[in-house]
């Protein structure tokens, strides 16, 4: 009496358990950055005309690193495109990739953070310094915890393959919706916080 | 109908139409309870099991639970379009503007007293900036400004005279605050960083309490003040008593505390 | 054991003994589970109980008043408890910090530590699965997680009234500037709250995959119990309105430990000093995410107990509930509108005419799904053989005490009658309506009608009696007089009750008989506690000699019931039941019996 539909998806829903509960999972956090990008808008609405920060951000690595997170995404339909032609090896090439450009990502993110804090902006310095540093850390703790499970899968979690390849790949097809997300909120955040 | 609701006595023009909506949706709720308590309790009795062993598959056949459902909709949205919105515009919107034929007051909560502010004979207040802030000026009005020299304050006592409308500006230095009296049927938060507009007509002398209502520290509970309506006169001369003191610097304001 | 005997039966699946341990503390079986989160829910409703009986203590008799009184009994073990500095009480007087603290807990160990999880997680967890013919939560092992998240955040909550300074004190609600400014008990309440939203996140991602995908064959959309739909439209809410709240926590957690500004204006004076640190926040920022979560988080509250009333109204009229159809798409559109009325809380924060209009406007439509929810019940036992036993006993109070409190939310949500009826004790009575004698009645009448299933013993129909007639008695005689008092003008969250209001020769305010209501509402909340002895009584001594009873006592109809009781591991012995018919088959004409379950074949 094991639960049914983990691996295979249910006819009249077409869809397996785990890619439900990613989808609803994502709805929240939907909820989750929506609301803190409603708050951006309050409190840039409510500030005194004039005094609301811009251009405080370099634009340029700012751009890297969406360009790198674009490119983390790809590779991991990749990887997950890999598993399903039965290629375990270079899936794993793929996902190691996507956890190179994460790395990348927070890399670069740190430097800009420490480039802030030696420039004596702190969260406490003023709203938008305190958005800034919310809501990019606040994604970059989803960074860190997309590239945790990655590292997972490419290494002891690989395992699954060889037992139960199906699940192992919808597995990595889960993660990777997380991951879009992620890059998704990235793909907002850019613009948010660096151009407007 | 005010002794049936228990409402506190009546103290201003506008509070009628409130009581007065306060009333017909009492009216509704009534009858909707009683008659629903009415049919379950006959239900329960006439259906019982031991009177009623057979229960019947298809229970209600007539369609009069959606004609009373309509009918509860149409009713709200009356009593919505009709009497809600409009009070409400009028209690937000109508407030008198600079100039216009009113008592202005501006009253600012703290934990936990209200402080009062008077604009004096000349009908203006000071300029106010954050920077003057400071020990013996916490509101921050300007000191060299001579409008501010006859303002006037008055801690936890507000003096107003009968029937004129007074204009309240409300607003908060710490905590969130209410600024409510009950017998005005008037209520408003007093947030910092907002100033908010209240304004009524007292139309009965006495002596009020000025309540908080919003749960702002340890001695929220006590955080009274005092709202007094009396004659022309009587304000006139108080008015004229307290400004002159201001200037004089025998009293706040004027000398700062 | 039953169970083990039951299972070796079946050859197909390999148990290996379990250990005490993971069977019964780290489990990941959904009726483990939901009978961890009911015991541990039915801890945090005496506990917030007690807090409500202080609190009502002090308010009845006031220090400083003619009337005090010190409190009696637990007021020298409160004092040796409690960290000295966090000023609680001393001889028996009760400080008016501590009065805050106890308001703010009471309400947030009521609603967020035990109601839902009595009604989402206990009765969820329980019943859901079996209901719709599973063999457990889709995600066993995060059921468990959302479980001990759930009992971490209450560690945290319960830990903070040991912290110098106390816990939370800024209501329930924790409006900013004031929670910013708060001791440390708000930053437990804050990681608390973070750990019992992550709980539920988790819970409602769990069941609605579980609704979705579990259903047994034959089970489709319109053939669920509406107890599932009521649970599916939870899961809903808490999975959407919560989020918001976790932001909005985090920012109040940046706010208190790292110096920002979210919800503090530039301005601020605290003692004639400018608080220069300070600049740029918005304090109704922190009302419009709570309330965003508030209002949705208050039909999280009502939803499952309406659930539990359909069911056991059913069952006990013998005959199916009217108009099915109404009723789930009703709470299907309450569930959406319930997220467009949140600031009706917020009518007195200098609110325009146009945002005030739409928030009313939603809110009077939001009572017509409710409206006809009520309907359906009401109409639903015309035509009934109505048996009265314990549970329906509950189940039909709940009917007109949730209609008086769901009534009074209509001058509520008018704003120019919240005008003065905002912050008064008629909106304490409102709410208290609906979520004491309300909820809670549901809630008990769901523990004694799913307790036989739980456990194969039945509880006691006398001990029922003594407990249902005085608590329905004590619950009218708290909470209809604060109607009264609050029509007066009393206002809520008064160390005193009120006392510093009272009208005097040459002041207008709180006539004195409005004041000693409060007197005899602290003795009607004492008579409710003692009300409550017969339940525990009758909860733990049917365990162990309550009459046992076979799969079906109640000849009910859905798929519960077609299970062992208490159902084994895995729930079905022969695999998931199929689904013939509509839930509510009872007394169908030419039947043999007086209810069809849901997995009886056609006949042809
Ligand atoms: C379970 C909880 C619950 C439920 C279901 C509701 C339901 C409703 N609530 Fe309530 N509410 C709260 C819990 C709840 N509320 C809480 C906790 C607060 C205070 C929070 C705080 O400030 O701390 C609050 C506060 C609150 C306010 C803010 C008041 C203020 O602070 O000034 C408002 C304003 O609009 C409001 C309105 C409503 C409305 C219109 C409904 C509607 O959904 C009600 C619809 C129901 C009906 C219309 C009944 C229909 C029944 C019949 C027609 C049959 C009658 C039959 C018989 C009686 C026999 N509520
Ligand atoms: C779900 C929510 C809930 C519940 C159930 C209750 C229950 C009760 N509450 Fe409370 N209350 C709140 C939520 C709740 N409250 C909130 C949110 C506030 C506002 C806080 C604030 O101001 O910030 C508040 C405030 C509040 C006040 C106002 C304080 C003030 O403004 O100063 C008062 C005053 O009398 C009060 C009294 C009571 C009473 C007498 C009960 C009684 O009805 C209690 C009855 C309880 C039981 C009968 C449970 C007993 C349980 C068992 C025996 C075991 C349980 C088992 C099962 C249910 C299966 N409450
Ligand atoms: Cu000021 Cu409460
Ligand atoms: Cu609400």
């Amino acid at each position: 009496m094991d639960i049914p539909y983990t691996v295979k998806p249910r006819p009249d829903t077409g869809l397996y358990n785990a890619k439900i509960g990613i989808w609803l999972f994502l709805a929240s956090e939907v909820m989750l950055f929506g609301a803190l990008f409603s708050s951006y808008i309050m409190l840039r609405a409510g500030a005194e005309p004039g005094t609301w920060l811009t251009n405080q951000l370099q634009v340029p690595l700012g751009f890297i690193n969406t360009v790198v997170l674009i490119a983390s995404s790809v590779t991991v339909v990749y990887a997950w495109a890999n598993l399903k032609m039965g290629n375990i090896a270079r899936a794993r090439f793929f996902l190691l990739v996507t956890i190179a450009c994460g790395l990348v990502f927070l890399l670069i993110k740190s430097y800009e953070y420490y480039h802030k804090f030696s420039h004596h902006h702190y969260p406490s310095t003023d709203p938008y310094w305190a958005l800034y540093f919310t809501l990019t850390g606040l994604h970059a703790f989803h960074v860190i915890c997309g590239m945790v499970v990655f590292v997972y899968f490419w290494g002891p979690g690989a395992s699954m393959w060889k037992t139960d390849p199906e699940r192992y790949t919808n597995r990595i097809e889960v993660v990777g919706l997380f991951w879009h997300f992620v890059d998704l909120v990235w793909i907002f955040l850019f613009p948010l916080l660096y151009l407007l | 109908m005010q002794e049936i609701l228990g409402l506190p006595i009546l103290a201003s023009e506008h509070g009628g139409e409130l009581d007065g909506l306060t009333w017909y949706i009492h009216l509704l709720m009534a009858a909707l309870f009683v008659g629903w308590l009415g049919y379950f309790i006959y239900v329960i009795i006439r259906f019982r099991s031991g009177r009623n062993p057979q229960a019947d598959y298809h229970g209600v056949k007539s369609h009069f639970s959606s004609y009373l459902e309509v009918a509860v909709a149409v009713i709200e949205i009356v009593l919505l379009v009709g009497f809600a919105v409009p009070l409400w515009a009028s209690y937000i919107d109508d407030a008198p503007k600079d100039g216009e034929d009113a008592i202005f007051i501006r009253v600012i909560g703290e934990q936990f007293s209200w402080g009062v502010v008077y604009p004096g004979p000349d009908g203006k207040f000071g300029k106010q900036d954050i920077s003057n802030i400071g020990s013996g000026n916490k509101y921050g009005y300007d000191p060299d400004d001579p409008d501010t020299l006859d303002n006037f304050q008055s801690d936890m006592n507000i003096k107003v005279p009968i029937n004129r409308v007074v204009r309240i500006d409300l607003s908060s230095l710490d905590v969130i605050h209410s600024f409510g009296i009950k017998p005005m049927r008037v209520a408003q938060d007093c947030i910092p960083g907002m100033v908010i507009p209240l304004w009524f007509e007292p139309n009965r002398i006495g002596r009020y309490q000025v309540q908080c209502e919003q749960l702002c520290g340890n001695a929220h509970y006590r955080m009274k003040g005092y709202f007094e309506v009396v004659t022309q006169e009587e304000y006139d001369q108080w008015v004229e008593q307290e400004s002159a003191d201001a200037i004089s610097g025998e009293s706040d304001m004027g000398g700062f505390e | 054991m039953q169970t083990t005997s039951e299972q070796s039966h079946h050859g197909d699946v390999h148990h290996e003994e379990l250990g005490f341990i993971r069977k019964y503390i780290f489990s990941t079986d959904h009726k483990v589970i939901g009978i961890q989160y009911g015991v541990t829910a039915i801890f945090f409703f005496l506990f917030g109980f007690s807090l409500m009986l202080l609190m009502r203590w002090q308010i009845a008799y006031p220090a400083g008043t003619e009337n005090f009184k010190p409190v009696p009994i637990v007021a020298d073990l409160i004092e040796k408890m409690l960290h000295a500095e966090s000023t609680s009480m001393s001889d028996g007087v009760i400080s008016s910090d501590f009065y805050n603290t106890l308001g703010a807990m009471h309400g947030t160990i009521m609603v967020f530590l035990a109601v839902v999880p009595m009604a989402f997680g206990a009765f969820g967890n329980f019943v859901v699965p079996l209901q719709i013919g599973a063999v457990d939560m889709t995600f066993p092992k995060i059921n468990a997680a959302s479980y001990w998240c759930y009992f971490a955040g209450g560690i945290v909550m319960v830990v903070s009234f040991f912290l110098p300074g106390g816990a939370a004190s800024s209501g329930w609600t924790s409006y900013t500037p004031l929670a910013v400014f708060a001791t440390t008990g708000q930053t437990f309440w804050l990681f608390g709250m973070v750990l019992l939203i992550t709980s539920s996140l988790l819970g409602a991602v769990n069941f609605i995959t579980t609704i979705i995908q579990e259903r047994a064959p034959g089970l489709t959309w319109m053939k669920l119990p509406f107890f599932v739909w009521a649970q599916f439209v939870t899961g809903f809410l808490l999975l959407l309105a919560f989020p918001p709240l976790e932001a909005a926590g985090v920012m109040q957690l940046m706010d208190r430990l790292a110096g920002t500004s979210f919800f503090m204006p530039s301005g601020l004076v605290v003692s004639e000093v400018l608080q220069e640190q300070y600049a740029g926040g918005s304090p109704l920022l922190w009302q419009h995410l709570f309330w965003f979560l508030g209002h949705p988080e208050v039909y999280v509250l009502i939803l499952p107990a309406m659930g539990i009333v359909c069911e056991i109204v059913a069952n006990n009229t013998r005959k199916p509930i009217f108009g099915y159809r109404s009723l789930v798409y009703a709470v299907l559109s309450l569930g959406f509108l319930s997220f467009i009325v949140w600031a009706h809380h917020m009518y007195l924060t200098g609110m325009g005419t146009v945002i005030s209009t739409f928030f009313q406007t939603t809110t009077m439509i939001i009572s017509i799904p409710s409206v006809i929810i009520l309907t359906v019940l009401f109409l639903s036992l015309w035509g009934g053989s109505i048996r009265f036993n314990v549970p329906m006993l509950f189940a039909l109070a709940f009917l007109p005490m949730f209609g008086i409190g769901g009534l009074t939310g209509l001058p509520l949500g008018l704003n120019a009658t919240d005008i003065h009826l905002h912050d008064s004790y008629y909106v304490i009575a409102h709410f208290h309506y609906v979520v004491a004698p309300g909820t809670i009645f549901a809630m008990f009448a769901g523990v004694y009608y799913w307790f036989p299933k739980a456990t194969g013993k039945k509880m006691s129909e006398f001990w029922g009696h003594v407990h249902f007639w005085p608590s329905l008695i004590f619950m009218n005689l708290i909470f209809m007089p604060m109607f009264i008092q609050g029509m007066a003008g009393m206002s809520r969250r008064m160390y005193d009750g009120g006392a510093f209001y009272a009208a005097t020769d040459d002041e207008i305010g709180l006539p004195m008989s409005v004041i000693d209501l409060n007197v005899n509402i602290t003795h009607a909340a004492i008579g409710l506690a003692i009300a409550q002895l017969p339940f525990l009584y009758n909860l733990v001594s049917s365990l162990f000699k309550g009459e046992k009873v076979g799969r079906n006592p109640w000849q009910a109809t859905t798929l519960e019931w077609v299970a062992a009781s208490p159902p084994p591991h895995g729930n079905f012995e022969g695999g998931a039941p199929t689904v013939y018919r509509g839930p509510y088959e009872y007394s169908v004409p030419g039947a043999k019996q007086d209810f069809t379950p849901q997995n009886e074949p056609d006949v042809k």
